[in-house]
């Protein structure tokens, strides 16, 4: 009778948590095909796609997105060109320094974005990247880079150490060994750090908002916080574009939900 | 120190240099992109720089001094370690129900996980907008509830800076779970069967066996949260832009505006600085407070 | 096939730990040494440094005479069969028996012909396609083996490998090791906790313990003639026992401790031959080929190994008897093997 009692109440705490955190999402999915003359209503009578056709036709909705889309894979291919090879040496190799690199590593990621603006602001003008979306990276690097670090170390480091040294063994230099025996075991671990930099970079806001200023190079974020109507704000629409924009992310995670969930704790684990 | 090893010659030391090689790019990034700017940041706030006006001179620790005297820089970081206390005792408070409820999750425990890290998926922005709808004081599902109220959410300054914990715990309570549920799931069952045999009670073995054996993810969510929320940038521009009347202005958008909307990039740098300080005393401050709690629990 | 030498050889760690204190080895050509400890002695650390995986903090370690303490693994020329046999998961049978003749970039042909041949030896045809997930236990150490011998390299070194296997298997894969080395003649260097796998497999054993060597000797020498107390503890089962003198009735040994083993105490009921000791049943344990029966004498507690018929019951009182001939006798303090005292 205890664990029926404890189903029951165990039930209850699910429709209750799931009720706070979809609750607003489902509610912006009703508000986006809420005609726009119902709005006074308690609820719609009546459905309507008309702010989906606006958002979709009306503005560079796919221009944003591709924006978006642009900057979040440059990083992600970014990071894990220069932080693959190097998590493998913070896991497997010797060398003085290593300690440091990860601490230097986690620093960084700790840094309040608004603290390194103001010169990458300066500088990004001096060459020229300043509303430019190639000129995101480096910034997005900032955070990204980071995270790869330490998630593809830790992930290098599940892997046995006897796969390594046999490897050497068998007449591999480290370099050889990474790449002929580590690497191709490393897979799933550069797929959870290529999900994990793309939804932080996709997400991004501050350095988007500061770095560019052309509306066509808006990215997601920024566009949809600038969205406004020409008297009052067009709730349907913004509604709309949020779901649209979000939708990638949500399947992204439900696909992904064990990637995600390995690859945040996999520092934080080994702490 | 072992010493001799690095300092040979030979095929295994040319090897182990293979290390640095392997280092270097990462090392390379990071140095550009996040030492320099804040060494360039701690120059520029030593300086009165105009941006539109191209004017620029050297002013030593003038900034810093009227910094000390700027009544809104102060109210900023009230406003700021209200926000963070609050908003991270909240996610704390939410965070463990919800880690003990995924971890007893039987079936569709995939999917319940999914489906509560949605709000940590998507943009701040996206959710800050879901918020600002839901406590629209006409139109908002919120008022509607509360029987035709017709509450200004966003417009009264400490229900303002409510809203924006609300936006943040909402988005962020999900990752604290994440983390506390894999602190939960590193403790062996056994554990608990050893003390239902003891016969302990349920509400016994929270509190002397799961709470105690959680103090690493704790202290970690707890680091991590409260870093996360000195930082806070995107939730309060979306919903009020630190208004009403810079009521719900914290130091991340105090600098923005100054660096952004002023176009002072001395005293911007200045304030950037100075929230960088703050977030690097509170992380030292929690890392060896909490240090002691972890290494203890290791 | 060759020599191996270690000089002085030591490993401090970084932490101040010191893992090999000064080995000093000489392992002659198609010689099959086993290098015995508890865990924590540094027979693993010395296998590392001899394969290259680890550098010696200090002196030199020789192949065929070459100074190789600087050099990588892959130009020392030996082979390692690892305690989870480390095959490469992502590869199957055939791949992982010709990875390292491909990293040495020998031609296509003469690979194919060496791994087949090595198959061969070993019983691995028909195996080629699968992953090491596929095989059994002891498939996949024949295909560590082999991915060793397919080097043909001067020097094998084993690290523990029977250790993940059952009792059944490990008896058998331990005289299928002993075989290859008599088919191969070559020089091999076998890791193990076991001290009967030492025992049954090598040459010469060399005893470790807190990173320094006990003993260098023929297996039948560490057994009859231990170095010091800890060797003498080490090899047998069940354990030698080690009394103070005046347990078994000898006066004017101060300062020495004696060791006899438990084949070399006799046992029985009833009227006591000469020279015997009157002593208490405290445990019995018949093992099926015998029965050990630990009894109380004085202060202290020897086992004998009797008959499987001879089963006493706890409590009974029974003699023993030891021959002076085979007592071990060893420094109290020092723990160092010593002459027996004079007979009064």
């Amino acid at each position: 009778m205890r664990s029926r009692g404890r189903g029951l109440g165990y039930a209850v705490a699910v429709v209750a948590l799931l009720t706070f955190f979809l609750g607003p999402f489902v509610w912006q999915v009703l508000t986006s095909l809420w005609p726009d003359d119902q709005l006074g209503r308690a609820l719609p009578r009546s459905l309507t796609v008309g702010a989906y056709a606006s958002v979709l036709g009306g503005r560079p909705f796919v221009r944003w997105i591709a924006n978006s889309l642009a900057v979040a894979a440059a990083t992600t291919a970014l990071c894990l060109l220069i932080g693959t090879a190097a998590g493998f040496a913070l896991a497997k190799l010797e060398f003085r320094g290593r300690r440091l690199l990860l601490g230097a590593a986690l620093a960084i990621s700790m840094f309040p974005p608004i603290a390194t603006v103001s010169p990458l602001y300066l500088a990004l003008r001096a060459v020229g990247l300043r509303d430019q979306l190639a000129g995101l990276v480096p910034p997005y690097a900032t955070f990204a880079l980071p995270m790869t670090l330490w998630i593809l170390s830790s992930f290098f480091r599940q892997l046995p150490d006897e796969l390594y040294q046999a490897a050497r063994v068998d007449g591999c230099t480290p370099l050889l060994a990474f790449r002929k025996v580590l690497l191709p075991l490393a897979a799933p671990g550069l797929f959870t750090t290529a999900i994990l930099v793309f939804i932080f970079s996709w997400n991004e806001f501050l350095y988007a908002l500061t770095f560019l200023s052309s509306p066509e190079k808006r990215t997601v974020p920024v566009a949809l916080s600038l969205l406004a109507g020409e008297h009052k704000e067009p709730w349907p629409e913004i509604a709309a574009a949020s779901v649209v924009a979000t939708l990638p992310l949500v399947a992204l995670t439900i696909l992904f939900q064990r990637r995600i969930v390995s690859g945040l704790t996999a520092g934080a684990v080994k702490g | 120190m072992s010493r001799g090893a690095p300092s040979r010659g030979g095929s295994l030391a040319a090897e182990r240099r293979q290390a640095y090689l392997l280092v270097a790019p990462a090392v390379a990034v990071l140095a550009a992109v996040a030492l320099y700017p804040i060494g360039a940041a701690l120059w520029l706030s030593l300086h009165r720089h105009i941006v539109v006006f191209h004017e620029r001179s050297f002013l030593g620790f003038a900034n810093y001094r009227f910094l000390l005297a700027d009544a809104r820089f102060w109210s900023a970081l009230g406003h700021t370690a209200y926000f963070t206390v609050v908003a991270v005792s909240a996610e704390l408070a939410l965070g463990l129900p919800l880690a003990l409820i995924l971890h007893e999750a039987r079936r569709g425990r995939g999917l319940l996980r999914a489906l509560v890290l949605i709000p940590w998926a998507i943009p701040t922005v996206v959710a800050a907008k879901l918020w600002a709808w839901l406590l629209n004081p006409s139109y908002g599902l919120i008022n509607r509830l509360l029987g035709g109220a017709d509450i200004n959410w966003l417009g009264h300054p400490v229900l303002a800076l409510h809203t924006a914990i609300v936006v943040d715990a909402w988005k962020t309570t999900p990752f604290v779970a994440i983390l506390l549920l894999a602190g939960l799931q590193g403790i062996p069952e056994d554990i608990y069967r050893a003390a239902r045999v003891d016969g302990a009670s349920s509400f016994r073995i929270f509190r002397s066996i799961t709470l105690p054996l959680l103090r690493p993810a704790l202290a970690l969510a707890l680091l991590f949260r409260t870093l996360d929320a000195l930082r806070v940038f995107d939730a309060i521009y979306v919903l009020t832009e630190g208004g009403p009347a810079n009521t719900t202005e914290t130091l991340s958008l105090y600098a923005y505006k100054t660096l952004m909307r002023a176009g002072d990039f001395g005293y911007g740098a200045t304030l950037s600085v100075v929230t960088f300080l703050c977030v690097a005393l509170a992380a030292a401050a929690l890392v060896r407070g909490l240090g002691r709690g972890w290494e203890e629990a290791r | 096939m060759a020599r191996l030498s270690l000089e002085g050889v030591r490993k401090v760690y970084r932490s101040g730990v010191v893992a090999v204190h000064e080995v000093t080895l000489e392992v002659a050509d198609g010689e099959f040494v086993a290098i015995v400890g508890p865990s924590g002695c540094g027979k693993s650390t010395t296998l590392a440094l001899i394969a290259g995986l680890e550098q010696p903090t200090s002196g030199h370690i020789r192949i065929d005479g070459q100074p190789v303490e600087d050099r990588s693994p892959r130009e020392r020329d030996i082979a390692m069969v690892f305690q989870s046999y480390a095959l490469y998961p992502h590869m199957n049978v055939r791949r992982n028996l010709a990875f390292p003749l491909e990293v040495a970039g020998l031609a296509r042909e003469v690979i194919a012909e060496r791994v087949r041949e090595t198959a061969a030896l070993l019983g691995l045809e028909g195996l080629y396609e699968r992953r090491p997930r596929e095989l059994s236990g002891g498939q996949r150490q024949r295909v560590a083996l082999g991915r060793a011998l397919v080097r043909r390299p001067k020097v094998f070194l084993f690290d523990e490998p029977l250790s993940n296997l059952d009792a059944a298997l490990r008896t058998e894969m331990r005289g299928e090791i002993k075989k290859l080395h008599e088919r191969l003649a070559a020089t091999f260097i076998y890791v193990t906790h076991d001290q009967a796998e030492a025992m049954t497999l090598s040459d010469r054993v060399v005893v470790m313990h807190e990173g320094k060597v006990q003993q260098v000797a023929p297996p039948r020498e560490v057994y009859e003639a231990p170095a010091n107390r800890f060797v003498a503890g080490f090899f047998g089962t069940p354990r030698i026992n080690l009394v103070p003198p005046s347990t078994l009735g000898i006066e004017r040994a101060d300062g020495l401790e004696v060791g006899v083993r438990p084949e070399q105490v006799a046992i029985g009921r009833g009227g006591p031959p000469e020279s015997a000791l009157a002593a208490q049943v405290y445990l019995v344990e018949p093992t099926g080929a015998e029965t050990w029966v630990t009894v109380a004498l004085g202060q202290a507690r020897l086992t004998a190994r009797a008959p499987s018929d001879f089963v006493p019951r706890s409590g009974e009182a029974v003699w023993i008897q030891v021959d002076a001939r085979h007592l071990h006798w060893f420094d109290a303090g020092t723990g160092r093997r010593v002459s027996a005292p004079p007979s009064p």
